[in-house]
């Protein structure tokens, strides 16, 4: 298994280096100009300076190497400089994002905790949700449960969330009186600090409408998946052997079954959890949760090439990262499966 | 040899019903037997004859619905099991009663150790602590003739052969020392000396261990190497009964005799076909109201195609389910 994860570990190395070549190409081929969104009153000339001065100038494999060799090493170094204080910072400039100029893995790591919170509980939440759903559904096939979990995991499916999102506003924070309970603010407060229970139980507020339309759709998905495997096992013949041991049907398919069902489903958390990072672009757009999603989206607006490049290429670590963490799964929870 | 006055197990009038899409199939009809103590009882019938759905509505193992239960009694231990909640069953089940099932390669969970698989009704019934149940389940391995036992215990069923799996799935139905032993086709999804291996170490542990075993197969070879006494089925009844000895010397039902003239012999000139039994089963729609082998029997009388015959003796321990079967031994008794 170690190796098997090392050899693993080492071939992605190439994989990652080709996908920031392709990442780096296309943004480059993209149109859309730096300084599309300052005045129009600026002359064409200072105009060329800027785009010189933002490194503009330079052939295209300087570039590339300049923010290869950033992102992988300098930015790295820097944080861990930064952290143990064991060598000094390497003398780079930072990588800026070009229309804030500030670093862009700062803006990226202020921005993390809000996607994750908003976005990680919500996936949490809707796995959570969706795996006992999937087992009852299972279980009691055609049953009232099972048609209103079909039901249920449809709307999630078919009703994206630009529609639900406003929905929830419409019908939480428009419809209900502002004293009710079942009121919910419609815009994350970032600024909210959480210092003692009123701070916190805000907090849980305002989180309620993002999480449950992100859930919804998370839900949705793990529930079906979660019923169709454990479906597929209820057929097989060592469920009938468990039941003729004189198990209990609670440890026929709470132990037999599940376990055996998890298999597959494991693997497709693992590999959404990528997805979690990248943020919920719209979600976290129509709620104002200035997180990752919101942050990719100004970026690209502003063409500010290094946030997306640096963006982009982290989801793309993520999702090397966690297809092999789905596969490790795989090759723990079932014992066919030897990686070496 | 079997004492032929107790029973272990009393089957009476046991019908069983699948709802499907195309309406009600009647897999199990009116049947009856009993199982006495020590004796191996083997069920042959075809495919569809009904004798693995009978088996299994012994213990409920059907699933319920599509299947249905819809009357008889089982009488096991002074009980009925088609009537006992659901702990006694459970207790009944891998614990007096033993199960195997034909396809080793399947009915064992892929994802947990033989060991932990063995253990489980030692634990359950026996009330074993863990260190006593892994020596019990190692013990029992060696009987079933796996070699290197102890460590065996710790590996997966994908690291063992299809034969070695059927031991394994043995040992689990002994786990327990069950009265009654129920094989279902146990070695049919095995090769021939794998076969004839397992075959010897049931017969073995039978009379080792003295229990009670219904081995249903629908290979008529095995039957007569093994079992003390045999019921054929066809169309979900049991269409004759007797000793094994007088069934292959004197089969009355005209099934039997068309079932065992399809065995090809070693002996003798070879045939150019096999011989067979022209025509289907019968796919049961309704409880019949005729001898269900009519359609495909030489001797068909005009009787057959209104009344269901019941089994009557026609022999020493001997009963068909037969007009004509019953008319020669009236006649021959004038």
């Amino acid at each position: 298994m170690l190796t098997y994860v090392i050899r693993r570990l080492l071939m992605a190395i190439p994989t990652l280096i080709f996908i920031s070549l392709i990442i780096f190409l296309l943004l480059d081929l993209a149109p859309g100009d730096p300084t599309s969104q300052l005045p129009l009153t600026i002359p064409d000339e200072v105009r060329q300076q800027i785009r010189e001065s933002l490194g503009l100038g330079q052939p295209v494999h300087i570039r590339y190497w300049k923010w290869l060799t950033q992102m992988v090493y300098y930015e790295p170094a820097y944080y861990l400089s930064q952290a143990t204080g064991w060598f000094d910072p390497p003398e780079v400039a930072r990588m800026l994002s070009w229309q804030t100029r500030a670093p862009v893995m700062d803006i990226i790591l202020e921005r993390l905790p809000q996607t994750l919170r908003v976005v990680g509980l919500a996936y949490v939440v809707g796995v959570l949700i969706a795996l006992p759903i999937g087992i009852i559904s299972a279980y009691r096939q055609y049953s009232v449960f099972d048609q209103a979990g079909t039901f249920v995991s449809m709307i999630g499916y078919s009703i994206p969330p630009f529609f639900s999102g406003v929905l929830m506003i419409v019908i939480f924070s428009v419809g209900m009186p502002r004293d009710s309970f079942w009121w919910f603010p419609s815009v994350y407060d970032t600024t909210l600090k959480v210092v003692d229970w009123e701070t916190f139980w805000k907090q849980v507020r305002q989180m309620v409408l993002p999480v449950m339309v992100l859930a919804l759709q998370t839900t949705a998905q793990i529930s079906r998946f979660m019923r169709a495997s454990m479906l597929d096992n209820l057929g097989q013949d060592y469920v009938r052997t468990a039941r003729a041991k004189g198990l209990t049907e609670s440890v026929v398919v709470m132990k037999h079954v599940l376990r055996n069902s998890m298999i597959p489903v494991v693997t497709v958390i693992a590999l959404g959890v990528p997805a979690i990072f990248g943020g919920a672009i719209i979600t976290e757009q129509i709620f104002k949760v200035n997180g990752i999603g919101q942050f990719l989206i100004i970026s690209i607006q502003a063409s500010d090439v290094p946030s997306v490049q640096t963006l982009t290429f982290i989801f793309a670590v993520l999702i090397v990262l966690f297809n092999l963490i789905a596969d490790v799964l795989y090759g723990i929870l079932d014992p066919r499966i030897r990686y070496d | 040899m079997p004492d032929p006055g107790q029973t272990v197990l009393e089957v009476r009038n046991l019908k069983t019903v699948f709802q499907t899409r195309g309406g009600e199939v009647h897999a199990v009809n009116d049947v009856s037997f009993e199982l006495r103590p020590g004796e191996l009882l083997g069920v042959v019938g075809e495919s569809g004859s009904g004798k693995s759905v009978t088996m299994m509505s012994l213990l409920k193992l059907l699933p319920i619905p599509p299947a249905e239960i819809r009357s008889g009694t089982v009488k096991f231990d002074g009980k009925d099991l088609l009537r006992v909640d659901a702990d006694t069953l459970r207790a009944v089940r891998g614990g007096k009663i033993g199960f195997v099932f034909q396809d080793p390669m399947t009915s064992l969970n892929p994802v947990f150790t033989v060991g932990m698989q063995l253990m489980e009704p030692l634990r359950k019934h026996m009330g074993l602590s863990k260190s006593a149940a892994r020596t019990r389940a190692r013990e029992l391995l060696e009987l079933v003739g796996i070699p290197d036992a102890a460590r065996r215990l710790k590996d997966y069923p994908h690291q063992f052969s299809g034969g070695m799996r059927q031991r394994v799935m043995i040992a689990i139905a002994l786990a327990c020392d069950p009265k009654v032993l129920i094989a279902d086709e146990p070695t049919t999804a095995l090769d021939v000396t794998i076969q004839a291996q397992i075959i010897e170490l049931m017969k073995e542990l039978q009379e080792r261990l003295g229990m009670a075993v219904i081995w249903i197969t629908h290979d008529l070879g095995v039957i007569a190497g093994i079992a003390d006494r045999v019921l054929v089925m066809y169309g979900g009844q049991i269409v004759e009964q007797a000793p094994v000895r007088e069934l292959f010397a004197n089969p009355r039902h005209p099934y039997t005799a068309a079932l065992l003239k399809t065995v090809p012999s070693v002996r003798g000139a070879r045939a150019d076909r096999l011989t067979i039994i022209e025509g289907q089963p019968p796919i049961l729609n309704a409880a019949p109201a005729a001898c269900p082998f009519r359609d495909r029997c030489e001797r068909r009388i005009e009787r057959c195609a209104r009344e269901n015959p019941a089994r009557e003796p026609v022999g020493p321990g001997h009963d068909a389910a037969c007009f004509v079967a019953a008319a020669e031994v009236e006649s021959a008794h004038v």
